[in-house]
């Protein structure tokens, strides 16, 4: 991918137990599954190495206790990972004097919390005030810049509600104009929207979606739901037991997973609104009869596909070009076929 | 294959243990060698004075070297106790000018009492609504009409002194101690010693390095209410959710932020009860601190009861008690107050109404008070009319000496048929119990004590133990210390008597619960001082009317603690008996007794230290135990007595205590319900 690396994260470690770092050492950082449980340690994450590139979504997923919310905690230096290297636009994110540290927080990155983190004694302009307010903005200029983030999350008029007077989607929507306050260069999301409603939960992922279309930040995002992932990531990192298995595009994910465990997550992936046409294309074939895009993906275009008697000549629109074909049997396996078998 | 089978004789020895013997077996041979060992031994019927250690002398001689000559750092003690003393004399001052004597020096008078009374029930309608507000109305009147007034604000000014005060100071220690952990290990044991330790035991020592007054009342009051406001604090910054927490650190707080702007506020509600327990504790304290020079509600009821003016001690009991309820519900609506939103056309006039309704009566009640003497200081008397034509409508002298008059002939009446009960009951199970703790050789209670704390704890807890039976044993407190266990524990079962059935009754029945819960609430509202009252006016003094006032007190915790312990027994435990075709009585002693007794036997943990709390207590009505030895110390000056016996009613709460505790917490941990 042609674009700047602004987070860069190589072999962490994070082990819980008496003596983590000493355990590390002793195992020459790299100590197995055997040696961790027999000496009762816990590795959170282990081994995690990845790039954040500049304005991509980057989603990591995992089933609960599969260290993505440590590593996230890493990232941000919530909880400081035992080993390995972090780097934030060139900088030793580990090397971070403790007032570096809280300067990069106030101005390069936000936040936004599972159970919202809202503070429950201020309203809520007081808590999208906040991160300006501890950075010493004066009351008139954080009042102004809050309020242009109430407006931005659409809560505009609820500035004097205390969090408890609000819904669960209401409160995440403050917990992101608190997050987005500071004009964060990057931005993690811990499982956003696992604590709400499903339907309140579909519809904050669209305010997301809407909300990044007009930022562009730089996004890590965790959450346990391989759907929303799908959904919102440029790219999704899998964790399995503290270990990062894969970090490929969804469509990779579903078209090439590295083991069965991946397999396993993404055969109920909604592969319609995933895999591209390009993806599953067979040579040019000459009875074909109409043309679909090449990058459009095959949920798009199915119906076009599947009503068609000839296959479908595929369409590379950067240079108008036929680079292939496809037909109703192959829309069809790419969809069901998995599924059936 | 023989040597594998047969154990020889040295093996057979080499696994004698002492588990081996029946445990009932192992007591009986400790009592039996105690009792032949005080049958040859004077030495262990009565510690033998040769051996004695005169702590309480040297520490009444250290205190007086304290005051005498010693000095810090170049300065002598004396004056640096002086310099706090006058330093907390400052505020005290203050209060009681705000309160009842007036600003002399600017000719501006004392809160006007219909000033105090608007300002408390505004307050309380603001954060309770209108029933709040009417009780406290009604306790005004009350406090007005009963000529209570001025001793309220004598009392009422310790208290705005003293529970800012102990806030504080628990505020600084609870975060301290979540901050360090020298000072977790330090300060934790000395709380849990602070909560064994009767109000009583407060004032000796304190009373020994200042002289009797106000401000040792205040001091004693503080360190005593502190400690409930330091654990809630603890509680509170512990409890935050970690949500919270990172949100405030991603916001980029430092260190200090995080503390002032996100977790002290957040756990308000944990912080607010604390206050709430710290005036209740400080009400409780400043009253008792009578005897130590504290004015007011507690000093006037201590002087009613000690002239037996039982009818004035009842006024001013109920006085003490509404000023309890009013200050616990107050508090507690305060902690429970949610603070809404403000709709956007409401005026600042309508926002603040609450307070310029109240600095409103302020500025009128004061220009008033200078005209109508009654808008200043309740009138005792209610006057119609002049000269010849003049009728007294209300006198509370006169009412005072009515309801006093009343009582006397009730206690006249009643006593034909109270006296006999008293006296048959002392007879007969006070006194033969009695003497048989006086008789009891110390190695016996030593050795049956010491057995069980091996037995429930382990090394640890028998060494806790023996080292603070030892220390009343060879300081020569032996015969108190037994007069207090006597006390105690006859109160404790009585309380287990009348409590657990009491507790069992709630928990099978919804309607009783809602009588019976809220009584023990109230109960427990009360400073305790106040149940002397019913005691010496149906018993007078001696053992049997000590006994009747720890009875109210100790037994809440023995009825509460029941009610919770079943209610907490899972759904499924109880289905399951039923299923299995259990009668209800067969279900309550099959089942639920028995999954619930380590519950109920913290109750009786508890009653026991409430028991001891008001033993001491009792000492002011009369009683020979420790507790009047702290009583005592305080007005001989003899503080080594005084303070050495308030650490040994604190040693036995704590050794029953992990006795009970160790009981409770292997039960339940072999019941899979810790």
């Amino acid at each position: 991918m042609p674009t700047d690396v602004q987070i860069k994260c190589r072999n962490l470690w994070k082990v819980f137990g008496a003596d983590p770092k000493g355990f590390l050492h002793r195992h020459n950082g790299a100590p197995t599954a055997e040696a961790l449980a027999d000496e009762g340690y816990i590795g959170a994450v282990q081994d995690v190495s990845f790039d954040v590139h500049q304005g991509e979504i980057l989603i990591i997923m995992g089933l609960s206790g599969s260290g993505k919310s440590t590593l996230i905690r890493c990232i941000t230096r919530l909880n400081d990972p035992t080993s390995g290297e972090m780097e934030y636009e060139g900088r030793d994110l580990l090397k971070l004097s403790e007032r570096d540290l809280i300067d990069m927080r106030r101005h390069k990155m936000g936040m936004v919390f599972q159970n919202f983190g809202l503070l429950p004694h201020r309203d809520v302009l007081e808590n999208v005030a906040f991160p300006l307010e501890v950075q010493g903005i004066a009351r008139p200029e954080r009042i102004e810049r809050a309020k242009a983030m109430i407006e931005l999350v659409g809560l505009s008029g609820r500035e004097s509600y205390f969090p408890r007077e609000l819904s669960g989607g209401q409160q995440q929507r403050v917990g992101i104009a608190r997050s987005l306050a500071i004009e964060p260069d990057i931005w993690f999301l811990d499982e956003p929207f696992s604590a709400l409603d499903p339907l309140i939960r579909a519809e904050m992922q669209d305010e997301f979606i809407r909300l990044q279309s007009l930022l562009h930040k730089t996004i890590v995002f965790i959450t346990h739901d391989f759907e929303e992932a799908t959904k919102l990531a440029d790219r999704i990192g899998i964790m399995k037991d503290g270990r990062m298995v894969q970090l490929a595009t969804p469509e990779e994910l579903v078209l090439n997973p590295a083991d069965d465990y991946v397999a396993e997550f993404a055969k109920n992936a909604p592969r319609e609104r995933i895999v591209s046409v390009g993806a599953i294309m067979q040579p040019v074939a000459g009875n074909a009869s109409g043309t679909v895009p090449m990058s459009a993906k095959i949920g798009s275009v199915a119906e076009q596909v599947l009503t068609s008697e000839h296959p479908v000549a595929v369409m590379d629109e950067g240079n108008n070009t036929i680079v292939g074909s496809i037909d109703r049997q192959t829309i069809a396996t790419s969809i069901f076929g998995t599924r059936a078998a | 294959m023989t040597e594998a089978t047969a154990p020889t004789a040295t093996e057979t020895n080499r696994g004698f243990s002492l588990a081996a013997i029946p445990l009932w077996a192992q007591f009986a041979a400790i009592i039996i060698f105690g009792v032949l060992l005080s049958l040859v031994w004077d030495g262990a019927t009565r510690w033998p004075e040769a051996w004695t250690v005169p702590m309480a002398a040297w520490i009444t001689e250290f205190i007086e070297w304290l005051k005498s000559e010693a000095t810090i750092f170049g300065v002598e003690f004396k004056e640096i106790t002086r310099g706090i003393g006058a330093a907390l004399k400052a505020p005290v001052k203050w209060a009681e000018y705000l309160l009842y004597r007036g600003f002399k020096g600017i000719g501006l008078g004392p809160l006007p009492w219909v000033a105090v009374a608007a300002g408390v029930t505004i307050f309380a309608h603001w954060v309770g609504g209108r029933r709040l507000a009417l009780l406290c109305v009604l306790t005004m009147i009350y406090l007005a009409t009963f000529n209570l007034w001025k001793d309220s604000m004598k009392t009422m000014t310790i208290v705005i002194v003293a529970v800012p005060m102990a806030a504080l100071l628990g505020v600084v220690l609870g975060i301290w101690v979540t901050r360090s952990q020298t000072a977790s290990r330090i300060i934790s044991p000395m709380f849990d010693l602070m909560q064994a330790t009767p109000h009583m035991a407060y004032l000796a020592p304190v009373a020994a390095l200042f002289a009797f007054g106000p401000v040792t009342a205040l001091i004693a009051t503080v360190i005593f209410a502190m400690p409930p406001m330091a654990r809630c604090t603890i509680l509170g910054l512990q409890t935050v959710s970690s949500d919270v927490l990172e949100a405030g650190q991603m916001s980029g707080c430092t260190k200090r932020q995080l503390l002032w702007k996100v977790a002290l506020p957040s756990s308000k509600r944990t912080l607010m009860l604390g206050l709430n327990q710290v005036v209740m504790q400080t009400l409780a304290m400043v009253v008792i601190a009578s005897i130590a020079g504290a004015t007011g509600l507690g000093h006037k009821l201590l002087y009613s009861l000690q002239q037996l003016r039982l009818g004035v001690a009842i006024e001013q009991g109920i006085a003490i008690s509404l000023i309890a309820i009013v200050l616990d519900r107050l508090t507690q609506a305060y902690a429970y107050k949610e603070t809404d939103h403000f709709a956007a056309t409401k005026t600042w006039t309508q926002r603040h109404k609450h307070m310029l309704l109240f600095l409103g009566i302020l500025v009128v009640s004061y220009i008033a008070a200078e005209y109508w003497r009654w808008v200043k200081i309740p009138p005792s008397k209610f006057v119609w009319g002049t000269g010849d034509a003049k009728t007294v409508l209300f006198d509370a002298k006169l009412l005072a000496r009515h309801a006093d008059q009343a009582i006397r002939d009730f206690n006249v009446v009643a006593f034909d048929y109270i006296n006999p009960i008293r006296d048959w009951v002392t007879i007969w199970i006070l006194l033969p119990v009695r003497d048989f703790f006086l008789w009891l050789p110390w190695p016996v209670f030593v050795g049956v004590i010491g057995l069980a704390a091996w037995r429930l704890g382990g090394l640890s807890v028998l060494l806790l133990c023996l080292a603070l039976m030892f220390s009343f044993i060879v300081t020569g407190f032996w015969v108190e210390t037994m007069k207090t266990t006597y006390l105690v524990l006859i109160a404790a079962a009585l309380c287990v008597m009348i409590g657990v059935p009491l507790g069992i009754w709630a928990a099978r029945s919804e309607r009783v619960a809602n009588i019976i819960m809220p009584i023990c609430d109230t109960l427990q509202t009360f400073p305790s001082f106040i149940y002397l009252i019913p005691a010496i006016m149906l018993f007078r003094i001696g053992d049997f009317a000590n006994i009747f006032a720890i009875l109210p007190y100790a037994t809440v915790p023995a009825i509460r603690y029941t009610y919770l312990g079943l209610k907490r027994i899972p759904p499924v435990t109880i289905e399951a008996a039923i299923a299995n075709g259990a009668t209800r009585m067969q279900r309550l002693f099959k089942v639920e007794l028995p999954v619930a007794l380590p519950e109920i036997m913290l109750g009786l943990n508890q009653t026991i230290m409430m028991a001891l709390a008001m033993t001491a207590i009792t000492a002011l009505i009369g009683s020979t135990d420790l507790g009047q030895e702290v009583v005592r110390s305080i007005s001989t000056q003899n503080f080594g007595r005084g303070i050495l016996a308030g650490f040994f009613i604190a040693a036995l709460g704590i050794i029953a205590d992990r006795l009970i505790g160790s009981w409770a917490a292997e039960r339940k941990r072999q019941l899979g319900v810790a």
